[in-house]
């Protein structure tokens, strides 16, 4: 906003006047046109002596601008007391010299008109008034009521012109306010004297609901937000509500925090969700959408972070019970202070209020975490464009603050699965889809990520259970019908277990067949192996004994050969022969 | 047109018939604040049998003035006494309406 105010003066050259009404400025980037008069109409109690008055008084306190209320339906007194209920110290503000009230009252009965007048007491009642306090800003509440008392038109509307005159010469930047008008935005046709600056205040009742409307019809020299913003009035005042991030910047984080249920985090790339951003849970009634809710705010709290539950179902103390059923112990959260529970039925005021007193506790309480159950309850309390609006602003605002916010939606049997109703998916960064799955005669429980921007996810859809220890994931079994769940899944893994002990038994007779052939042909190997140690011992011991006998007859031959040298005579012939022999052998 | 804060005219005082007290308030010597003044003047005459005060207030001197009588238009003749307070605005050219306002004569 700070940018937009900026380039506003930059654009248009003129200055504004901060209003100091909350959400006032941004609409009007910065305020009110500075030493003009800017004209308030609206229908009756539709807040526009509020609005001066918080103009005022804001001016006083925050900006340092005295400013003068010239009432001409309320006496100072009634003034200053219907404020002061709104939190506005004004009878401090009058002794302190930083406000003044005149009231101007004309009672037709007690006045006669007799020829030519004019207005310059007025102007001298307010020239007074401003120069005591030193005021820079002027409310005129309401000064049609002139038209109501006095019988001479044309003398009022040239007194008016001059008023307005007057007023811009003076540089006081002012709030006119008007009754309005059929078909006109004053009754009395005011605008056509104030042509700076128009806000129209409305308000309506759609199905009993009431909710406040302001718009900025025309500012002249200036961009203005164009729509119709919801406002309310509470203790503190007006609260304008602008669509807070009109251009889309908000700061983004990579951390990641957990969901609360470790298998989840798996499925969400083994981390969670990012930081400050939004998580959609849908899914049909009794799905177990404020469960995954309160693992995440229990974790939350469990890291110390501060955490907010807005409950649009049930109480708090309901909540607590029903998450202790499931293990969740967000009692002592609450003791702690890190977690605070609001709880309200969604008709219980429009959905501006709802909003308005949502930003207030968020902002008083500042937590990291917000948790909306569920934010389907809101349509009731408006209509879906409404409702819609309403939670782009939310989430806009949280996304600012850097709050992850966890909503959940609770979608019809009939509508599809994959359209929340009020279209906020589109919104969101993360989209959680719990879904029934029925078969074989039960309901079962499936969850999915049907979307996770900017991080990877499992595509799987798991079956979803609760248990006393909280919520558990389970791989969903995908068997040859399609996807089991429940006891079906639980048959089909035992018939799985079977098989597989089956399976087991088989190989471990395999083994043991195995085990016995090998053992017996180590066996055979070992017999074959002693017989050939057998034969080879054989072998070797024919082999010596063979030897021995070829020593034995070397040294035969020897011996003869010697007993022949003795003999020489008959060597020739002896050695022939044994040649021959020895031929022969 | 004499305007001092408190001058009164008083004018064949005769305690028998009722004192009437009026105020005229006018900003500066306007030909309004002069016309006014002078029909005042001779309205008074005419019908107040001379039993009256006026007292001119100009605002231009006494600004805090407006306010207690609750002022907002100029000339406004405010009729005091006898009471209830009335308020006659503009230059009282029209005698009829100015006795009207006076409660000399009914109301239509």
């Amino acid at each position: 906003m700070a940018r937009a105010k900026k380039s506003g003066l930059a654009l248009d050259g003129i200055l504004k006047c901060p209003t100091g009404i909350q959400g006032l400025d941004e609409v009007t980037f910065g305020g009110l046109p500075r030493g003009r008069p800017t004209l308030v109409c609206g229908g009756a109690g539709c807040g526009k002596t509020l609005l001066g008055m918080e103009f005022l008084v804001r001016g006083a306190t925050q900006y340092d601008e005295p400013g003068v209320c010239v009432s001409f339906e309320e006496t100072a007194e009634e003034l200053a007391h219907n404020v002061e209920s709104l939190g506005f110290a004004v009878h401090a503000l009058i002794l302190q010299k930083k406000l003044a009230v005149d009231y101007v009252q004309i009672d037709r009965s007690l006045v006669e008109e007799t020829g030519e007048y004019d207005l310059e007491a007025l102007f001298v009642r307010l020239g007074q008034a401003v120069d005591s306090i030193g005021a820079k800003r002027v409310v005129l509440d309401s000064i049609e009521s002139l038209f109501a008392s006095l019988a001479n038109e044309a003398i009022l509307r040239s007194e008016l012109q001059r008023l307005f005159r007057w007023l811009k010469d003076r540089k006081l930047t002012a709030v006119v306010t008007g009754e309005r008008g059929e078909g006109t935005l004053t009754r009395h046709g005011l605008e056509e004297y104030i042509s700076d600056c128009v806000i129209l205040l409305d308000h309506r009742v759609t199905e009993t609901v009431f909710t406040r409307r302001l718009r900025v019809v025309k500012y002249r020299g200036s961009t203005h937000g164009t729509n119709e913003y919801p406002f309310l009035i509470d203790q503190d005042g007006i609260s304008v509500l602008p669509v807070t991030s009109v251009d889309l910047k908000h700061a983004v984080s990579d951390e990641r925090i957990s969901t609360g249920i470790p298998a989840l985090d798996c499925m969400l790339g083994g981390k969670g969700y990012f930081r400050g951003s939004s998580i959609l849970i849908s899914g049909t009634a009794g799905t177990g959408k404020t469960s995954v809710a309160a693992h995440f705010a229990d974790a939350a709290c469990a890291r110390g972070e501060r955490c907010i539950m807005f409950s649009f179902e049930e109480s708090a103390d309901q909540v607590i019970r029903n998450m202790r059923s499931i293990g969740i112990n967000l009692g002592r959260w609450i003791n702690k202070g890190l977690l605070q529970f609001h709880a309200a039925r969604p008709t219980t005021f429009g959905l501006e209020m709802h909003l308005v007193k949502m930003h207030k506790i968020i902002r008083n309480f500042d937590p990291r975490i917000v948790v909306v159950d569920p934010v389907t309850g809101l349509i009731d309390s408006g209509t879906q464009a409404e409702t819609q609006s309403m939670l782009l602003r939310l989430i806009d605002f949280l996304k600012e603050k850097q709050i992850t916010a966890l909503m959940t939606t609770l979608t019809g049997g009939a509508s599809a699965q994959e359209q929340t109703e009020v279209s906020i998916s589109s919104l969101v960064d993360t989209w959680l889809l719990l879904r029934d799955i029925e078969s074989s005669g039960e309901r079962n429980r499936g969850l999915y990520i049907l979307k996770s921007r900017g991080a990877a996810h499992s595509n799987q859809i798991r079956e979803f259970l609760l248990t006393d220890r909280g919520v558990q994931l389970r791989n969903a079994y995908l068997g040859e019908t399609g996807l089991l769940t429940g006891s079906a899944r639980v048959v089909q893994e035992a018939k799985d277990a079977s098989q597989a002990l089956l399976a087991e038994q088989e190989i471990g007779t395999k083994q043991c067949a195995l085990d016995r052939k090998r053992k017996a042909i180590e066996a055979q190997m070992e017999v074959l192996r002693l017989e050939l140690e057998a034969e080879v011992e054989e072998s070797r011991r024919l082999i010596a004994q063979e030897q021995t006998k070829l020593k034995k007859w070397a040294q035969d031959q020897g011996k003869m050969a010697k007993s022949r040298a003795v003999n020489e005579g008959a060597r020739a012939g002896k050695a022939k022969s044994a040649r021959a022999s020895e031929d022969r052998r | 047109m004499k305007t001092s804060a408190s001058r009164a005219v008083r004018e064949r005082k005769n305690s028998k018939e009722p004192i009437w007290e009026l105020r005229l308030y006018v900003a500066g010597q306007t030909a309004k604040s002069l016309l006014a003044f002078a029909n005042l003047k001779r309205i008074c005459e005419e019908h107040l049998g001379g039993s009256y005060q006026i007292e001119v207030v100009d605002l231009m001197k006494n600004p805090e003035l407006a306010k207690g009588d609750q002022i907002f238009a100029l000339p406004t003749l405010v009729r005091k006494l006898p009471e209830p307070v009335r308020k006659i605005i503009g230059d009282l050219s029209n005698t009829e309406r100015v006795l009207v306002g006076l409660d000399l004569r009914p109301r239509a």
